[in-house]
């Protein structure tokens, strides 16, 4: 890309630059970069191992980086804690289930409202009618997050009582009602079957029509080509190729380092 | 001054060796369970207690002691057995309430069985203070300093040399891989518990020509050695004995230069201070682990 | 819906002394089995609700209790306002403290509670020139309500029944709002609670205030009404009946730290009559619960009583629908 043509294009909404994380004299990732463009879904793929999660622990503050850079919409993340890069517009989703499982479906897409709502210790305590409608608004948000993730007849069981695949999509559903720009989605489809792997690309469309950009970690390889507007292969934490679906499937060192067989099942 | 300082080093080392002996009790429980056993003062109470009522039915000393200490060491295998292996698995919250049980308990059984009254074991070797360089030291103090430096050696030395000592430390390292070579864990677990119970009996028989002992007794030793083990890093027997000996020295040294009074807020400031500043104890976990 | 169980509640707790006119025992062990509500449910936020363990719970107890003691007797302040005081006094210094003690987990959170518990009770014992030392401070007027000076069994039984209606509904009322559920996040899962924007410090560190705070009433109350105070009552051994009542009852229920508060106060009334074996059932019982209904005795005893229930009904012949 020349510098023109850059400067011409608007500002990517995320732009990570030369990314460096280590545990204990073992680099995760070894200066990772790459810029995703709003609107986009952006596939981040590799075999175990290669740091895909610890990207995404990074990029939401949970592991601070030794050096480099984490631009969202023209601002800096690096040393935000966790709390405050959710408020700046990331919401994500987790490999192992992080669901509360001590509240029902409904609630635990309340929490994902929180930033959404005014939180007041005495008014909450005293019960006083701001309160209440916010209650009533809050539990319309998250009715409608579960809406468009099927889970609506699901809302006041226990989270803890549903299938593992609704569990799944109670966390997306949780991670849409704080209503973000960047969706992370964290092996999405590992553990589901084949139905429920069909019902998440068709979720992860609408997630996208709703104008929500979606970086997503996966090993399902005819999802990530089905659904991926650009993907980036990252080895050894280092970033292998990076391109469209079709250009990284022609791409001979992917094929030789990961992809293999897998392509056969590209759509 | 140099004088009073010695005085106050001896005795916090008198004490200390107690508290490490205790610390240590702590630390084998949770290598093996990762249970922090609230009754483990209650061990020292128990050794000292059944000690002077058995020498008051005319045992001689050494006898009642082995028998003080049989008794405590199965009173901790019988914790083990009926309190802390139902409940496996569950919660620290709920471990921690199951032990404090165990203790009111065991507190419920002196309180029956030897009243409200204190006790107090006669010295072991009379009562002439020994001088030495400006400080005075009880016969009973060289007792205990001696008995703990052999029963800390003798322990190190099972835990690093022998296979059944190393199969414990393996217990604390990963359990599921213990089970996996063929490491009886449960045994493992009552091995703890009754080397544990043994320790703090022992340490109880020691001290109780010092400090008079009673039903109550246990409870402040209990949280002592509990602190000595989290100033050690907890899970780690020797960092365990050395948080042991400090916590009694720096304690000697508040009741002296401070005010005796204070002397237990000043313990648990200090216990305090290492957990906000240092919370995985002075003497990392896993420094001090291996020799 | 939520709030039908606390009206329910409230109308028991108003007919009690009706249904048991001039009842010694009602009175005085309903004032106590209050107070005792009052601090378990507070306890309970902290412990059930954000996961949080406390050994050291009586310490504020004790400190709410003490600042009204010396600020009526020592410097003749009318009681409304020592305790507005000791509310000021304890909150403050539970929000100094609440930081880097709940940076603190499992074991080390239990040490560092209890070591502040023991701390403040040598404090209590040893200050003298404050506090009367071991035999405490008498002589504590009564508390004084706008005029109104609150006096005997009976007036004693309203106001801490209506203090503790007043804690058990501000409870409900925050558990239920977006507020608690960020809290009962804190407990599911920290991280993802994190993710979702709640500021998990300030959570805990809010909830171990308003825990202190609940203490601190309860303590107030306690010194009027008794109107004598002496550290005895908030020691380590306090500190533990009242994780006995929250764990007891069930946690994370409000009403579970009620009827655990209330079940633990009836269980010391009813061991006293063993004198010197009260000890051993106590810890006997502590264990037996914890060991066999590790959920509570509540969760314990309904779940034995669903299964009774479920057994029965299997041996019926099944309905033809």
């Amino acid at each position: 890309m020349t510098a023109l043509s850059s400067a011409l294009l608007p500002s990517p909404l995320l732009a990570v630059t030369g990314l460096e994380q280590s545990f204990g004299g073992v680099m995760a990732l070894a200066g990772v970069s790459f810029q995703v463009a709003e609107g986009l879904i952006y596939a981040v793929i590799g075999p175990n191992g290669a740091g895909k999660t610890t990207l995404f622990n990074a990029l939401c503050g949970f592991y601070q980086p030794s050096a480099g850079s984490i631009r969202f919409a023209d601002q800096e993340l690096l040393g935000l804690p966790p709390h405050r890069i959710a408020a700046r517009g990331i919401a994500r989703t987790f490999q192992n289930l992080q669901l509360f499982f001590n509240m029902t479906v409904v609630e635990n897409v309340m929490v994902g409202c929180h930033l959404r709502a005014r939180t007041h210790l005495l008014a909450a305590a005293l019960r006083l009618p701001w309160v209440q409608r916010q209650e009533q608004q809050l539990r319309e948000w998250a009715i409608a997050a579960l809406e468009l993730c099927e889970l609506a007849d699901r809302a006041g069981q226990p989270a803890g009582s549903l299938p593992y695949g609704l569990m799944k999509r109670v966390e997306i559903a949780r991670a849409l009602a704080a209503k973000p720009r960047l969706l992370l989605l964290d092996e999405p489809a590992a553990g589901l079957n084949d139905t429920e792997t069909m019902a998440l690309r068709d979720l992860i469309g609408r997630i996208r029509a709703n104008g929500v950009t979606v970086l997503l970690v996966e090993h399902h390889m005819p999802l990530v080509m089905g659904v991926s507007d650009r993907l980036l292969v990252l080895d050894y934490g280092s970033v292998l190729a990076e391109g469209a679906p079709a250009d990284i499937q022609a791409d001979p060192r992917v094929v030789a380092a990961y992809l293999g067989g897998a392509v056969n099942y590209a759509v | 001054m140099p004088e009073l300082l010695l005085q106050f080093l001896v005795t916090g080392i008198t004490v200390g060796s107690l508290y490490a002996l205790v610390g240590l009790g702590f630390a084998l429980i949770y290598n093996a369970s990762d249970v922090v056993n609230f009754a483990q003062g209650e061990f020292v109470m128990l050794g000292a207690m059944t000690a002077i009522a058995l020498l008051n039915a005319g045992m001689p000393l050494l006898l009642a002691a082995i028998i003080a200490t049989s008794l405590t060491v199965l009173v901790g295998l019988l914790l083990e057995r009926f309190a802390i292996e139902p409940a496996a698995g569950a919660s620290v919250v709920t471990t921690i309430i199951i032990t404090i049980g165990a203790a009111i308990f065991l507190r419920g059984v002196a309180l029956l069985l030897w009243g409200k009254d204190f006790h107090a074991l006669p010295p072991f070797s009379g009562e002439a203070p020994i001088r030495l360089g400006g400080a005075t030291v009880l016969p009973q103090s060289l007792w205990v300093l001696g008995v703990t430096v052999a029963l800390v050696l003798l322990v190190r030395v099972f835990l690093n040399r022998t296979l059944l000592g190393k199969a414990l430390l393996a217990c604390s390292f990963n359990r599921t891989a213990a089970q996996a070579v063929g490491i009886n864990v449960k045994a493992m677990l009552r091995l703890a518990y009754g080397l544990s119970a043994g320790l703090g009996a022992l340490a109880g028989i020691l001290i109780a020509p010092i400090t008079f002992s009673s039903y109550e007794a246990g409870v402040m030793l209990g949280l002592k050695g509990f602190s000595a083990a989290i100033v050690g890093g907890i899970g780690n027997p020797m960092g365990a004995v050395a948080g042991g000996l400090l916590l009694g020295v720096l304690e000697a040294l508040g009741a002296g230069l401070v005010s005796s009074g204070y002397k237990d807020a000043i313990a648990f400031l200090f216990v305090l201070m290492v957990l906000f500043f240092e919370p995985t104890g002075l003497f990392g976990h896993k420094a001090a682990e291996r020799v | 819906m939520r709030l039908a169980g606390f009206y329910l509640f409230a109308l028991g707790v108003a007919l009690l002394p009706i249904l048991f006119p001039d009842n010694y025992f009602v009175i005085v062990v309903g004032a106590s089995a209050g107070l005792h509500v009052i601090l378990a449910v507070g306890l309970n936020l902290l412990m059930g609700y954000a996961g949080q363990i406390s050994l050291g719970h009586a310490a504020f107890f004790g400190m709410g209790a003490y600042a009204s003691a010396i600020l009526t007797t020592r410097f003749g302040w009318p009681s409304l306002l020592a305790l507005a005081a000791g509310l000021l006094a304890t909150g403050a210094l539970a929000w100094l403290f609440a930081r880097p003690i709940l940076r603190l987990r499992g074991h080390y959170l239990a040490m560092a509670t209890l070591g502040f518990g023991v701390i403040v009770h040598v404090i209590l014992v040893q200050a003298t020139q404050w506090t009367g030392g071991p035999d405490g401070l008498s002589g504590i007027p009564a508390l004084n309500l706008l005029g109104w000076r609150v006096d005997g069994d009976e007036q004693w039984y309203g106001v801490i029944m209506a203090a503790m209606l007043l804690v058990v509904w501000l409870t409900l009322n925050l558990v239920d709002s977006q507020v608690g559920r960020a809290l009962r996040a804190v407990h599911g899962s920290e991280f993802a609670a994190q993710m979702m924007g709640v500021d998990t410090g300030r959570a805990k560190t809010q909830v171990f205030v308003i825990s202190a705070l609940f203490a601190a009433f309860a303590g107030s109350l306690f010194a009027h009404q008794q109107a004598f105070v002496s550290p005895d009552s908030f020691n380590l051994t306090v500190s533990v009946e009242l994780v006995t009542m929250v764990v007891l009852g069930g946690l994370a229920s409000t009403f579970g730290a009620v009827c655990g508060a209330i079940a633990l106060t009836l269980l010391q009334q009813g061991l006293v009559v063993f004198e010197d074996y009260e000890m051993l059932i106590h810890g006997a019982l502590l264990m037996a619960v914890m060991i066999f209904m590790p959920q509570g005795l509540f969760v314990g005893l309904s779940q034995a009583a669903r299964r009774v229930r479920h057994r029965l009904k299997r041996r019926q012949p099944l309905p033809s629908t």
